[in-house]
C-alpha cells in the first residue's frame, strides 16, 4: 500500500483550560477526497488550524503524520512549504500588501524549497495568468491588496486561486463553499476538481450536502464534540442532510 | 490673526530667568541685522512674545507629552553668521532625491549657500530664492504674506524663530503658472557645538490656478545636540495644487521643532506630507486654515521612531468655509523604548456646512517598551457636517501573520510585509513618483535596520 499522505492519531487538542478535539483518528491517501462535517462548534475549524500550524493550541496527545513526518514538528510556513495548504473560512484582509507581489513571494518560496530557481516577473505572470483561468478570477484580483474590500464569495473564491497557485499535497478547505452564490460554488468547485491529481489528496469541511454534489468525497466524518463519530461514504452526506446530526449522535454510531 | 501691528507690551525687567540669555542674544542680533521696519517690528514682536511665552512645559495642554527641558537647557547659539566651510556638493549628494531634475536650494546652518543651489527651467514670473534676498530685493511679493500665517503669539517656537530667523526660501509662483518639476529645499546641519540653532523661515505662495511641488529635506551632518527651529508659510490660492513634502531625518541627537502654517483658497487642491525619521525628539506641528469654499486638502504623515526617539506631530485644521473637505492620515512605527504624540485637533466653525473632514492616526509598536499617545480632539460648530476620527495602537497583526505564514512565507518576512505595508499606506499617497519612489526605498532600508536590530537581539 502506498505512504498516506495524512494519518492523524488520536489527536487531542485545546486552548488554555478547554479540549477541543478530544482523539481524532483519521487517514488520508494519495488521491482521496475526505469530508468532514459537523455541528457549529464541533472542532472543524481548529483541526484544520493544528494541521496548518496555527499558534496558540495545546496538542495533548496524539500524533500526526504528514508524507512520514511528524506535522506537528514543523513551522506553520515549513509545512506549507511541504504542500499542505489551508483555504480559510474566515480569509484574512491584508491591506497595503498588493496580491501579485504576495502571490509571488508565496510561490517563489515554494521553488526555492523545491530547490528551483525563482521565477522572476515575467515569468511568475505568464504562469499566474494560466492559473487565474481555471478560477475565472478577474485580473483585478491581482492588482488590489491581498482580500482587501474583497466581498465574502470573492475571498473564498480568491483561496481556491491561491491553491491553484501553490499546488499542494494536501488541500484543507474550511467551509469555502459558504458565501458562494450558486455559480461561484460551480466555478471554484470545477476548479477544486481540476486540481485534483493521483498523488494529492483534499479534506472537505463543509456544512452542506450541495457542495459534494460537485466535489465527491470518499469518506465522509461526522465530527461532534471534538470526536469523529461516524464515517461512512458519500451517502451519509445525504442521511445527515435529512436527519441532521441529532439522530448520528444519538444513534450511538461508532467510528470505523 | 496678525500679530506684528500689535506691538504687545514687552516687560524686560521681568522676562522669565530661562529667556534672558535670548533676549540678550536678541539684542546683539539686532545691531547687526540689517531689516527693513517692516521685518524689524516682527522680529521685535517675536521676542517680546517668546519672552512672555516661555518655553512649554508638560502643564500646558499642548505639550502634554512632549518635554522640551532639555532644549530649554540647551545653551543658545543661534547661527548668525554662515558657516559653510567644507560642506560640498559632493557631501549633500546623497540627501538629494536624484529622480528631481528641477531647483533646489540649499541651505547650511541656516544660511543660504548660493554655490550648492540652482534654479533649472523656471516659468516666468516664478520666483526660486534666498527670502532675505527677496525680503532686500523685492518685498511686495513678501510683505502681503510672511508672518501672516505662522502666530509668534501663539507659539514660544514660532515667535523665536521670528526673532532670530536669517534666511529660508522664497518660492513665488504666479497666477496660472505651473512649475513642472519638483523644487527641493534641503537644509543641512553642520553643528560643532551643542545649542546650534538654525532658524529656518520659509514662505511659499501658490497664487490661483498655479501648480507647484516643494519638497524640504532637513538633514544633518552633525553629531551635535543641535536644534531646528523652522517655520514655512504655506498659500495656496483659489484653484491651487500644491503638494509640499517634509522629510525630517535629521542626526539622532537634534532636535526639530517644524511649524507649517498654511493657509488654502476657494477649490485648491493641496496635499502634504509629514516624514519624521531622524532626531531625538521632533515635533512638527501643521496649521491648515480651509479659508475658500470647496477646496480639498490631505495632510498625510508617517513617522518611523526607535531608541529613545519622541516624534510629536500636532496638527490643526480649521474648517472655516462651506464645502470644503480635509483628510488626515497618520501612521506611526514605533520600535524599542521610542515614542510618538499625534494630536489633531479639527475645528469646524460655523460657517462650515457640508464639511467633511476625516482623521486617522494608526500605530504600530513594535516593542512593548514604545508608547504612541493619540489624541483626537473635534470642535464642531456647525450642524450639517461629516466628521470622522479613528485612532489605534497595537502589534501586528497575528492572524495576518498566520495567514502569511500559511501560504509559505517565512515569519521574519511576514512580519517585514506587514510593517512594509503599514508605511506604504502612507508613502503611496506621495504623488511625485520619483520622490514617492525614492521615500519607499529610504524608508524601506530604514526598517530593514531596525528588523535587523531586532532580530540580532533576540
Ligand atoms: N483560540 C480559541 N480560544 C478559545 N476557544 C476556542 C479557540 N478556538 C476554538 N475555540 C472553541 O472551540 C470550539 C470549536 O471551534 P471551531 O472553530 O473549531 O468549530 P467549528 O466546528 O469550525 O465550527 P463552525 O461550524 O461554526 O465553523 C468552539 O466552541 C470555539 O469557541
Ligand atoms: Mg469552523
Amino acid at each position: 500500500m502506498t505512504q498516506p499522505i495524512l494519518t492523524i492519531k488520536n489527536l487531542s487538542a485545546g486552548v488554555e483550560g478547554r479540549e477541543i478535539l478530544k482523539g481524532i483518528n483519521l487517514t488520508i491517501r494519495p488521491g482521496e477526497v475526505h469530508a468532514v462535517m459537523g455541528p457549529n462548534g464541533s472542532g472543524k475549524s481548529t483541526l484544520a488550524s493544528i494541521l496548518a500550524g496555527r499558534d496558540g493550541y495545546h496538542i495533548t496527545g496524539g500524533e500526526v503524520v504528514y508524507c512520514g513526518q511528524d506535522l506537528l514538528e514543523l513551522e506553520a510556513e515549513d509545512r506549507a512549504r511541504e504542500g499542505v495548504f489551508l483555504a480559510f473560512q474566515y480569509p484574512v484582509e491584508i491591506p497595503g500588501v498588493n496580491s501579485t507581489y504576495f502571490l509571488k513571494a508565496a510561490y517563489n518560496e515554494i521553488r526555492k524549497h523545491r530547490g528551483q530557481p525563482e521565477f522572476d516577473a515575467v515569468e511568475f505572470l505568464k504562469f499566474v495568468r494560466e492559473r487565474m483561468k481555471i478560477l475565472e478570477v478577474p485580473e483585478d484580483f491581482l492588482k488590489r491588496p491581498v482580500n482587501h474590500g474583497f466581498s465574502g464569495g470573492e475571498k473564498k473564491r480568491n483561496e481556491i486561486f491561491q491553491m491553484a497557485v501553490l499546488d499542494p499535497k494536501l488541500a484543507i478547505l474550511d467551509e469555502t463553499d459558504s458565501g458562494l452564490d450558486i455559480d461561484a460554488l460551480q466555478i471554484v468547485a470545477t476548479g477544486v476538481n481540476r486540481l485534483k491529481r493521483p498523488d494529492n489528496a483534499q479534506l472537505v469541511i463543509t456544512h452542506y450536502q450541495r457542495l459534494l454534489n460537485f466535489i465527491v468525497p470518499d469518506y465522509v466524518h461526522v465530527l461532534v464534540d471534538g470526536r469523529i463519530v461516524r464515517t461512512g461514504g458519500k451517502e451519509l452526506a445525504l442521511e445527515l442532510e435529512e436527519n441532521g446530526y441529532e439522530s448520528i449522535v444519538h444513534g450511538g454510531a461508532v467510528p470505523a | 490673526m496678525i500679530t506684528t501691528e500689535t506691538k504687545t507690551k514687552l516687560n524686560p525687567n521681568q522676562p522669565r530667568r530661562e529667556t534672558v540669555p535670548y533676549w540678550e542674544k536678541f539684542e546683539q542680533f539686532e545691531k547687526i541685522a540689517k531689516d527693513p521696519e517692516w521685518v524689524r517690528v516682527a522680529r521685535k514682536a517675536g521676542i517680546s512674545h517668546f519672552v512672555e511665552l516661555g518655553f512649554p512645559t508638560l502643564k500646558d495642554e499642548d505639550w502634554r507629552f512632549t518635554n522640551v527641558a532639555p532644549i530649554a537647557k540647551l545653551p543658545f547659539k543661534p547661527v548668525l553668521e554662515p558657516t559653510r566651510d567644507g560642506v560640498t556638493a559632493e557631501a549633500l549628494e546623497h540627501f538629494m532625491f536624484a529622480g528631481l531634475a528641477g531647483s533646489k536650494l540649499v541651505f547650511v546652518d541656516g544660511h543660504f549657500a548660493p554655490e550648492l543651489s540652482s534654479t533649472v527651467n523656471l516659468p516666468e514670473g516664478v520666483k526660486v530664492k534666498s527670502l532675505a534676498e527677496a525680503i532686500a530685493k523685492g518685498p511686495a511679493q513678501v510683505e502681503p504674506h510672511l508672518f501672516h500665517h505662522a502666530r509668534s503669539d501663539a507659539s514660544a517656537f514660532t515667535a523665536l524663530n521670528t526673532a532670530f530667523f536669517k534666511d529660508g526660501a522664497f518660492i513665488y509662483v504666479p497666477a496660472g503658472q505651473i512649475v513642472p518639476e519638483p523644487i527641493q529645499l534641503l537644509y543641512v546641519s553642520t553643528a560643532k557645538e551643542d545649542g546650534t540653532t538654525a532658524h529656518l523661515r520659509n514662505l511659499i505662495v501658490a497664487e490661483r490656478d498655479s501648480q507647484v511641488t516643494i519638497v524640504e529635506s532637513y538633514v544633518s551632518l552633525s553629531d551635535a545636540a543641535y536644534l531646528t527651529n523652522s517655520v514655512t508659510e504655506l498659500v495656496a490660492g483659489d484653484n491651487a495644487v500644491v503638494e509640499h513634502l517634509k522629510l525630517q531625518d535629521e542626526s539622532q541627537q537634534a532636535f526639530h521643532i517644524t511649524t507649517l502654517a498654511a493657509h488654502f483658497g476657494r477649490a485648491s487642491n493641496v496635499l502634504t506630507h509629514s516624514i519624521a525619521l531622524g532626531a531625538k525628539l521632533s515635533r512638527t506641528n501643521i496649521h491648515a486654515h480651509l479659508a475658500g469654499e470647496g477646496l480639498e486638502c490631505i495632510l498625510n504623515g508617517l513617522y518611523l521612531t526607535r531608541g529613545e526617539q519622541l516624534a510629536d506631530h500636532y496638527m490643526v485644521v480649521d474648517h472655516a468655509q462651506a464645502h470644503c473637505d480635509s483628510h488626515e492620515y497618520f501612521n506611526g512605527i514605533l520600535a524599542d523604548k521610542s515614542k510618538s504624540v499625534f494630536h489633531g485637533r479639527i475645528l469646524v466653525r460655523p460657517d462650515a456646512q457640508k464639511t467633511d473632514a476625516k482623521q486617522t492616526n494608526k500605530n504600530l509598536l513594535l516593542s512593548d517598551n514604545a508608547t504612541a499617545n493619540t489624541k483626537p480632539q473635534l470642535e464642531i460648530y456647525a450642524d450639517d457636517v461629516k466628521c470622522t476620527h479613528g485612532a489605534t495602537v497595537g502589534q501586528l497583526n497575528e492572524e495576518a501573520i498566520f495567514y502569511l505564514r500559511s501560504r509559505c512565507i517565512g515569519l521574519e518576512t511576514a512580519r517585514r510585509m506587514l510593517i512594509h505595508s503599514f508605511a506604504g499606506e502612507i508613502i503611496d499617497r506621495v504623488r511625485c513618483q520619483p520622490v514617492r519612489e525614492e521615500l519607499d526605498k529610504l524608508v524601506w532600508d530604514r526598517l530593514e535596520q531596525d528588523e535587523q536590530k531586532t532580530t540580532g537581539n533576540k
